[in-house]
């Protein structure tokens, strides 16, 4: 299916942000995965003509990174991490069960086309392992009984609010998103961001009346008098 | 050592991320302040301040500032390294996701002092709220005029774009970050020449890990002096540290540089109930483990490196008598694998080569050679890949085998003792 005009407009925003054009290829490539779900001939050719790239140099970046998909992704990415922590934590575990339960592999997705399942690397919240994300929003300490609740609630059409993050938008969305377009969802601006392991030290420097030295007053009165 | 939030101290506020929140707790002050100095004066606090970078080489901030050149008449860039994805570390994302912008205060500060018109804060993709809050904060300070033309009357312009990665470990250092921000595969540059010189697009440009900036307005409210009267003199500040793994409270302490490990457990609530330590991280996977033995390390730059590991990014994973080390190394072995940008031969083939040692190793296939051919392996790439990558792929197997020797050899008959018939997932 050829891009739409929409997708070509948006392209050429992205290369408005940058000082030089051929930066805006990543974005871009999150973009035509908007489209289908999956980085396409035609939008590869979008970037060619966009951005003067020959398809092998569109291609030689598209292949290098992870989160840009070769064939159809399914509505929801689910994704475990099976990195060291997480996976001694339950995550190999839950990935296994997963596999099992949906009958699909890594990269795969479910005949319905609802999910693609992958076994992820650490994803930066180790603190709530083990971790999952759907459509990269966490959700956190999570076991094989609530994996597997998590992609049945999916399948149902009733997914369930992550533990930080916006509520769950598909796939195609996300990857708008990613191109640098803002989500304005008034319910994604006001999603959780932080939860309990985040705030532990805060908490208990506060139960104990613990901080760090006040500024001193005499620095203030010098870098704020040259202002006034 | 009492607890010290300075990054974390607005993270329990209601909607903690807002502009507002952020202007009431002292946000934009330090901007106001920096804007009403010199360049080369907020360098030379910085400088005084011995900030060090917190992205895990800890190199001094205010010398990094110092190498672009002043005066010139090519564009100067600052560029933010939201890229994280060193296993274990878990402290970029959520000082993001709660006060973003202590971020941008920072980046308007340094772009300030390094005279830089356009800054890009590269984040890594799967960051999706991490995302969203930058953004939103982003418009929010564009609105309010710390932001675009003429920042609040200062007659400095600044453009800041949120760009997302796509999924590449290797696009966190900072050379192969660069070449995917231009929209190429993410593969290390040859250094030198460096970013100061020669960066995004071949212009001076500074490379700051997002706790690194996000330390500046702090500094520059409380003063040089100030900053240093925390942690060690040639380690100072504050440092956010990631418990993770078998600890009873895992999360985000704060605490002065040179904090122990022994301290950390005590306001973590100590290893799960009933287990011991056994290994650990103190600066994520890239960094050779420790065990019960360096407890009372202090957690500084200079100490770690002394005690032969490295601070490397305060990511303490922390595992105890029930988790088996050559599993744990084999996972962390196979995410080299996975992530080695296949530039240089050392790496690129030595994790493949180490990888498959030991699988073997770890279902109890292997043989006593087997040890001795990962640590020629290991020596073949330490010190002779291209990028520190290779030798962070190293650190895990050399200290598990020099503090865990035996278990490896109790894994050649039949493989692990404590976890036979476990099936492995993961990177292949
Ligand atoms: C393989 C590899 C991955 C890295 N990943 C990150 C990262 O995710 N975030 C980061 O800030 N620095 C990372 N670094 C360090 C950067 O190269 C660079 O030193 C840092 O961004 C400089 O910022 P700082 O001086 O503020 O610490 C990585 C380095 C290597 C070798
Ligand atoms: S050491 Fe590894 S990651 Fe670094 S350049 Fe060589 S192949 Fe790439
Ligand atoms: S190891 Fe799973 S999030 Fe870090």
């Amino acid at each position: 299916m050829p891009v739409t005009e929409e997708t070509r407009t948006k392209a050429r925003e992205i290369i408005a942000r940058y000082p030089r054009p051929r930066s805006a290829l990543l974005p871009m490539l999150h973009l035509v995965q908007a489209e289908e779900g999956y980085i396409t001939p035609d939008g590869i050719g979008l970037c060619v003509e966009e951005l003067g790239l020959t398809r092998a140099e569109v291609g030689a970046v598209a292949t290098f990174y992870t989160m840009y998909k070769r064939g159809p992704t399914g509505e929801y990415l689910v994704s475990v991490c099976t990195n060291t922590l997480c996976g001694l934590l339950g995550g190999d575990e839950i990935y296994a069960t997963l596999r099992e339960y949906l009958g699909v592999g890594h990269n795969e997705t479910t005949d319905d086309g609802m999910i693609t399942l992958e076994h992820a690397e650490c994803l930066a919240a180790c603190d709530h392992a083990p971790v999952v994300t759907v459509n990269y929003e966490y959700f956190d300490n999570q076991s094989e009984e609530s994996a597997v609740r998590l992609v049945d609630d999916l399948r149902a059409g009733t997914p369930p609010r992550p533990t930080r993050g916006a509520p769950l938008c598909g796939f195609r969305e996300i990857s708008r998103q990613l191109a640098g377009f803002l989500d304005e969802r008034p319910e994604a601006r006001d999603a959780v961001s932080i939860a309990e392991p985040g705030l532990a030290g805060l908490r208990l420097a506060v139960e104990r009346g613990e901080r760090a030295p006040e500024y001193p007053e005499a620095t203030l009165a010098t870098t704020e008098r040259k202002e006034a | 050592m009492p607890l010290t939030p300075v990054l974390t101290k607005r993270w329990l506020e209601p909607r903690s991320w807002e502009l507002e929140s952020y202007e009431r707790l002292d946000g934009y002050r330090a901007l106001r302040a920096a804007l009403a100095m010199r360049p080369d004066e907020i360098i030379q606090i910085v400088k005084d301040s011995a900030l060090r970078g917190r992205g895990g080489a800890g190199f001094p901030t205010g010398m990094k500032w110092g190498f672009i050149p002043q005066g010139d008449s090519t564009p100067h860039y600052l560029v933010v390294n939201a890229d994280e994805g060193e296993p274990g570390t878990c402290r970029d994302l959520p000082l993001m996701m709660a006060d973003p912008h202590a971020l941008v205060e920072g980046i308007v500060i340094a772009a300030y002092a390094v005279r830089a018109n356009f800054a890009a804060i590269y984040i890594r993709g799967e960051a999706v709220h991490a995302l969203r809050r930058l953004q939103y904060a982003v418009r929010e300070a564009r609105q309010a005029g710390y932001l675009g033309q003429n920042v609040l009357g200062s007659g400095f312009d600044l453009e800041i774009v949120v760009h997302s990665g796509a999924g590449a470990y290797i696009c966190g250092e900072e050379t192969a970050l660069l070449d995917s921000l231009e929209g190429y595969r993410g593969q290390p540059r040859l250094k030198p020449p460096f970013p100061a010189t020669h960066g995004l697009y071949s212009s001076p440009t500074v490379v700051n890990n997002v706790g690194t900036l996000a330390s500046v307005p702090a500094i520059i409210l409380g003063g040089a002096a100030w900053w240093k009267a925390m942690g060690p003199e040639k380690s100072p500040g504050t440092s956010i540290y990631s418990l993770t793994g078998r600890v009873t409270r895992p999360g985000q302490y704060e605490a002065p540089m040179g904090t122990t490990l022994r301290e950390l457990l005590d306001l973590a609530g100590g290893v799960r109930e009933g287990r011991q330590l056994k290994f650990w991280t103190p600066g994520g996977s890239s960094t050779p483990m420790f065990t019960a033995a360096h407890l009372d390390v202090p957690l500084d730059f200079d100490s770690v490196a002394a005690a032969g590991s490295m601070a490397g990014t305060a990511a303490l994973m922390i595992f105890d008598d029930a988790d088996c080390v050559v599993r744990a190394v084999l996972k962390w072995t196979e995410f080299y694998e996975h992530e080695s940008c296949g530039k240089c031969t050392p790496c690129r083939e030595g994790t493949y080569w180490m990888t498959q040692i030991l699988r073997r190793l770890e279902r109890g296939a292997g043989t006593k050679e087997d040890l001795d051919t990962l640590l020629d392996t290991c020596d073949n790439i330490l010190g002779r890949s291209f990028c520190p990558f290779g030798d962070g792929a190293t650190s895990s197997i050399t200290s598990s085998i020099q503090y865990f020797r035996d278990e490896y050899l109790a894994h050649l008959d039949g493989g692990c003792p404590n976890h036979r018939n476990r099936t492995l997932v993961g990177a292949h």
